[in-house]
């Protein structure tokens, strides 16, 4: 380990260190501009300069590795007048135009010329102008501002994986772009927002809305997918103005999707805002909470608990859900169900449900085998970690299922669940078994299909052939898509003793074998498959869920409710209120409590922390915020005959996978203009 | 003055036929069987104790260099890099070697990349020396046919491949790193060092990164003797070499001589001397557009070398001797220059970015007189600026004409931006 001294301060440092994180070991703050802790060093933005003895120049520190023996100065009269200097070339072309920029008051370059800048400029030339360009719906550019760092470059090639912008001519003229007008297609595009330390590259939705300053920030947990991205939503009175990643190394690092940053202009609009109660000649009527409350009630009586059923969406938090469940426990119905898509998961072991591995443990495999899923799109953040491991080298990644294009070359082994069935004998089988640290992701279209308990038992039966399920290292992975999914499953929201399932329920609801439909937020339900039956919807948005309903109950989104996430992994996390629910919507579980009373049979819990201790009565895991309690491995699957239908993603469009994003307006520019996805339905258009 | 015997470059006026058999009457591929048979560590030692310093500018010694390649394999092969991008205003040397003696390229290719084990050589050719690619190419094809490189190299069993590559034309990249960058096919931008190209260059390989006349001159040193070489010029700036010598001179030339030789020696001898004599002289560019000019007083007896120049305050570089007579406008000739490095300056980093266009703009006023005298501080300000604190020397070669010229003509420059600020009021007067 290198041992170097600083200002006269000796430090030893972890080999491969720099100077810049050796003077940060010992808490001197270096400016800089183009280094980024994740990106790779570039060294172009001479920032960061410092002196080295026996140097007869000064030395760029976020590129000089520390070494045995450096002597570094970083605070004398000369390394402020290099960096002054610095300062003053980078100011000599830049507009100044703080008071208009979006960047403004968060802004790095205003930030450091504080220290480092004059206080007037000497130039007396014309300042350069660049041409803006246009990257789609979602970055919007002032390219003057460019300072050059190439962070947003090295960002979508290392990171994102798609090298679609560069640095074009020299010199002066230098301008970073697509070299041909384009649309950035990463679904990470927008972290670029975030690592441009200057305005030239901001969001395009949130333009000229809102000052940082003013922003009241709450830091929270992403659910449009179940990956539980941390985020940081910052709301300006009673809206959330943007969304923005929160630093968890072992879940998104710094970054967030494009859908978790943009898709908050869907929780304004299409927004339940007041129950609604259907009235005698079909339509809906606004309704008050009690005359709502009461006819829900009276419904979920007359018919009795054989006769009724619930289901639970995508994005319900885990309060809502146990209060559902303990609700229709309580009404003696067993027909419950947390998995709209009918995956084939959470009939026994818990390891049989979870991303066993970890997203942080990806850095650790050794080799991949996709099933059924594409993370690009039903995970983003754990694709940029399977690319993060596969940029570092010796990492193979195999699919069974569609072609794919993850950013990563990832071999195609066959497209159906009967390649898996014979893997075994597969010609890749040999290389796979050898790995040491194997992973295996089974992904919700290869489990929500009718042989989705065969595939399960098929992987789960490689997995273990493989040896790659072993005390110190479980390869087993399932990929979720809801972030609802996995509570779901830890907390029983299943059929009980001889209740039905998704499919059973709407079976029953067809043929009149159930009266009452309970969809708490499950949007993906097709009202024409429950039948006569009288529909409950209690939910954020007036989406496919709410359309079909005879009473609407509006709730919470994610942002309007102190709520508990378990993500992908098993790792149970906390959301925080931002902002408070529109009109008469209120926050869910509080619903169903209300909901209870009316009934008669109030549910013993009137606060969140009633309704949490609850819930770790129920999975004593709950308590353990932020942390992935060991999942025991045992038996789960159903070894049985498989289909011929080849996997399929369970995503058809990435940009429109749930009632928020369905409700965004940005969300909707995305899959027109970067999927091209409106197309073909408009057919008007030349 | 230099012996014809003693001339490394017998063709450099292409009196000759540039082909292996003309090549061969002049020595070229005489006993480099005999060369490689006497082993690595041998021609290392013996380029060193040449005290042969890099041709291309900076003046490195060429056998410590090599002795920085790894002696034992990774598993990464090693690469010899040569790079021809010659484009300093100025210099014209490589040019004449590369038409005239592309042999003598070749065979230094094959001794030198011998000597630190290299698998090949990529000679990075400046794109417009069409001519010259063809000529080198012929070369290399003769090479190949003759079997002195290829699979079993003059037949010592050596395998060792020559590959030209040609470059498009940015003067950037005949900088190390941004060569090794557009050789790998991107652009041409440098490379932040370390890790040096000793560690990791072309393809994350071992490489190194000659010049030319560096690589050219090798194995007639082999064949005459480190010792031989180390004869000529004084200690520490041995050698012959090839100046370039253009400008104000009645007979502009490339002209092999001894290092050390006195500059006024240099261009009375071989180049006709000043225009309208040596008294007419105002300054010379002693090494190319990026070094720093010297006035007349200096040219009177400074030597051309490494260590006398740099005690002039200025540099050999590529012994590009470019000389001004009191005809010329050095103001106006100092902002060509710098336009050129703003034009040249690759963008990657901010001092040189920014600061090339800042420094051609002032000059620029300075020319026309419509600069305060103020601002030749400021430019001076500006080039301390940029020099040293870039990736790589292009700023340092774009601060360094102006430093050069504020500090030996300061008082005509004020002169100057005074004069023209004062003329409206002399001729109301």
């Amino acid at each position: 380990m290198p041992t170097l001294t600083i200002d006269g301060i000796e430090v030893t440092v972890e080999p491969g260190s720099t100077v810049l994180q050796a003077c940060e070991q010992i808490g001197i703050e270096i400016p800089r501009f183009c280094y980024h802790d994740r990106l790779e060093i570039a060294g172009n933005c001479r920032m960061c300069l410092v002196e080295m003895e026996r140097s007869p120049k000064p030395i760029a520190s976020c590129a000089m590795p520390a070494a045995d023996g450096q002597v570094i100065s970083t605070n004398t009269p000369q390394v402020k007048k290099d960096r002054n200097g610095v300062m003053e070339f980078l100011l000599i072309n830049h507009p100044l135009d703080c008071p208009i920029c979006d960047q403004g008051g968060e802004c790095d370059l205003q930030d450091q010329a504080m220290a480092y800048g004059h206080d007037r400029s000497r130039f007396d030339e014309n300042k350069r102008a660049v041409t803006d360009k246009d990257l789609g719906p979602l970055i919007s550019t002032h390219m003057t501002r460019c300072i050059h760092c190439t962070r947003c470059i090295r960002f979508l090639t290392d990171v994102a994986g798609v090298a679609e912008l560069g640095a074009m001519g020299r010199g002066e003229h230098m301008e970073i772009g697509t070299f041909v007008e384009q649309a950035l297609t990463s679904e990470l595009s927008g972290n670029i927002i975030d690592v441009c330390p200057v305005g030239a590259l901001n969001s395009k939705p949130y333009a000229y809305s809102a000052r940082s300053w003013e922003l009241e920030h709450t830091e929270s947990i992403d659910v449009h997918d179940a990956v539980g991205s941390n985020i940081r939503v910052d709301a300006r009175g009673q809206e959330v103005m943007r969304v923005l990643p929160r630093l968890h190394e072992d879940i998104n690092e710094e970054w967030i999707s494009d859908k978790t940053r943009f898709a908050n202009d869907g929780l304004r609009l299409g927004r339940l805002d007041t129950p609604y109660v259907r009235g005698k000649d079909g339509k809906l009527v606004p309704a008050n909470w009690d005359d709502a409350l009461d006819v829900v009630a009276k419904r979920l009586k007359a018919a009795g608990g054989e006769k009724i059923a619930a289901i639970a969406g995508d994005m319900a938090c885990a309060e809502s859900m146990m209060a559902l469940k303990d609700l229709f426990d309580g009404l003696g119905s067993p027909n419950i169900d947390c998995r709209q898509d009918g995956a084939a998961l959470g009939d026994s072991a818990r390891a049989g449900y979870l991303f066993n591995t970890t997203i942080a443990g990806i850095e650790d495999a050794d080799v991949c085998l996709l099933v059924g899923t594409n993370p690009r799109w039903e995970a983003p953040l754990i694709n940029a970690r399977l690319r993060k491991r596969f940029m570092r080298g010796g990492f193979k990644v195999y699919s069974v299922g569609p072609e794919l294009d993850l950013t990563f070359p990832a071999e195609n082994l066959g497209a159906g669940p009967e390649t898996l069935a014979a893997m075994a004998n597969h010609k890749a089988a040999k290389e796979l078994a050898k790995a040491a640290k194997g992973m295996i992701i089974v992904g919700q279209g290869a489990l929500a299909r009718s042989d989705g308990a065969a595939v399960l038992a098929a992987a789960r039966t490689i997995a273990e052939d493989w040896g790659w399920v072993s005390d110190d290292w479980n390869g087993f992975n399932v990929l979720h898509t809801a972030a609802a999914r996995v509570a779901g499953l830890d907390l029983g929201l299943l059929p009980g003793k001889g209740g039905r399932d998704v499919a059973g329920i709407k079976a029953a609801a067809a043929s009149g074998d159930i009266e009452v439909v309970y969809l708490l937020g499950a949007d993906e339900i097709d009202r024409g498959d429950l039948g006569d039956a009288f529909v409950i919807y209690q939910g954020h948005h007036g989406d496919a869920g709410a359309q079909g309903a005879d009473a609407i109950l509006p709730g919470a989104a994610y942002t309007e409710k102190d709520a508990t996430w378990v993500n992908t992994e098993g790792r149970v996390q906390l959301g925080r209120r931002a902002v408070f629910p529109p009109g008469k919507a209120r926050e869910d579980w509080a619903i169903v409590r209300a909901l209870s009373g009316v009934m008669g049979s109030a549910l013993p819990y009137d606060n969140l922390d009633a309704l949490r201790a609850r819930m770790e009565k129920a999975a004593p895991h709950f308590a353990d915020v932020d942390d992935v309690p060991y999942a025991k491995w045992g038996a789960f699957g159903k070894a049985g005959k498989v289909d011929k239908a080849a996997f399929k993603s369970p995503i058809d469009d990435f940009y429109m996978t749930d009632a928020i994003c369905r409700a965004s307006e940005t969300m909707a520019k995305c899959s027109l203009e970067i999927l091209g996805s409106g197309e073909q339905a408009t057919g008007t258009d030349g | 003055m230099l012996a014809d015997k003693d001339r490394i470059f017998t063709n450099l006026y292409g009196t000759e036929d540039f082909g292996l058999k003309a090549a061969r009457a002049r020595g070229d591929w005489d006993g480099t069987k005999d060369l490689l048979a006497k082993g690595r560590d041998w021609i290392v030692d013996e380029v060193k104790a040449s005290g042969l310093r890099g041709r291309g500018g900076a003046g490195f010694p060429a056998g410590v260099k090599w002795s920085f390649m790894p002696k034992e394999s990774d598993g990464r092969p090693s690469y010899l890099v040569v790079n021809a991008d010659e484009g300093e205003p100025g210099t014209c040397k490589d040019r004449d070697m590369l038409r005239h003696d592309p042999h003598k390229l070749v065979e230094g290719c094959l001794v030198a990349g011998f000597s630190m084990n290299a698998v090949a050589a990529y000679i990075y050719i400046r794109g417009e020396f069409f001519r010259e690619a063809e000529a080198l190419q012929a070369a290399i094809d003769q090479a190949y046919e003759a079997g002195l490189i290829g699979k079993d190299s003059c037949g010592s069993g050596y395998a060792f491949d020559v590959f030209l590559h040609r470059g498009a034309g940015a003067y950037i990249c005949g900088e190390e790193m941004a060569l090794i960058e557009s050789l790998e096919g991107k652009k041409g931008q440098p490379r932040l060092k370390p890790p040096f190209p000793a560690g990791s260059g072309v393809w994350g390989c071992p490489t190194t990164v000659n010049n030319v006349e560096t690589i050219a001159v090798a194995p007639t040193i082999l064949r005459r003797g480190g010792a031989w070489f180390a004869g000529f010029g004084r200690e520490n700036n041995t050698g012959t070499k090839v100046f370039c010598i253009s400008g104000h001179v009645n007979a502009p030339c490339n002209v092999e001589e001894e290092m050390s030789i006195p500059l006024k020696e240099l261009i009375e001898t071989h180049a006709g001397g000043v225009r309208g004599g040596w008294d007419n002289l105002l300054a010379v560019i002693p090494g190319g557009s990026s070094t720093p000019m010297i006035p007349k007083s200096v040219c009177d007896t400074v030597l051309m070398d490494f260590d006398a120049l740099k005690e002039a305050k200025s540099g050999l570089g590529t012994a590009a001797v470019i000389v001004m007579d009191k005809s010329t406008d050095l103001v106006r000739a100092i902002a060509r220059l710098s336009k050129f490095y703003m034009h040249e300056s690759c963008g990657q980093c901010t001092p040189c970015r920014e600061g090339t266009g800042w420094m051609w703009r002032v000059m620029e006023r300075m020319a026309t007189g419509e600069a305060d005298v103020e601002e030749i501080d400021l430019l001076l300000d500006v080039t301390y600026q940029v020099d040293g604190h870039t990736i790589c020397a292009l700023g340092d070669g774009a601060a360094w004409p102006i430093q050069g010229l504020i500090r030996h003509f300061r008082p005509e420059l004020e002169e100057r931006l005074l004069a023209d600020k004062l003329a409206p009021q002399k001729a109301a007067e």
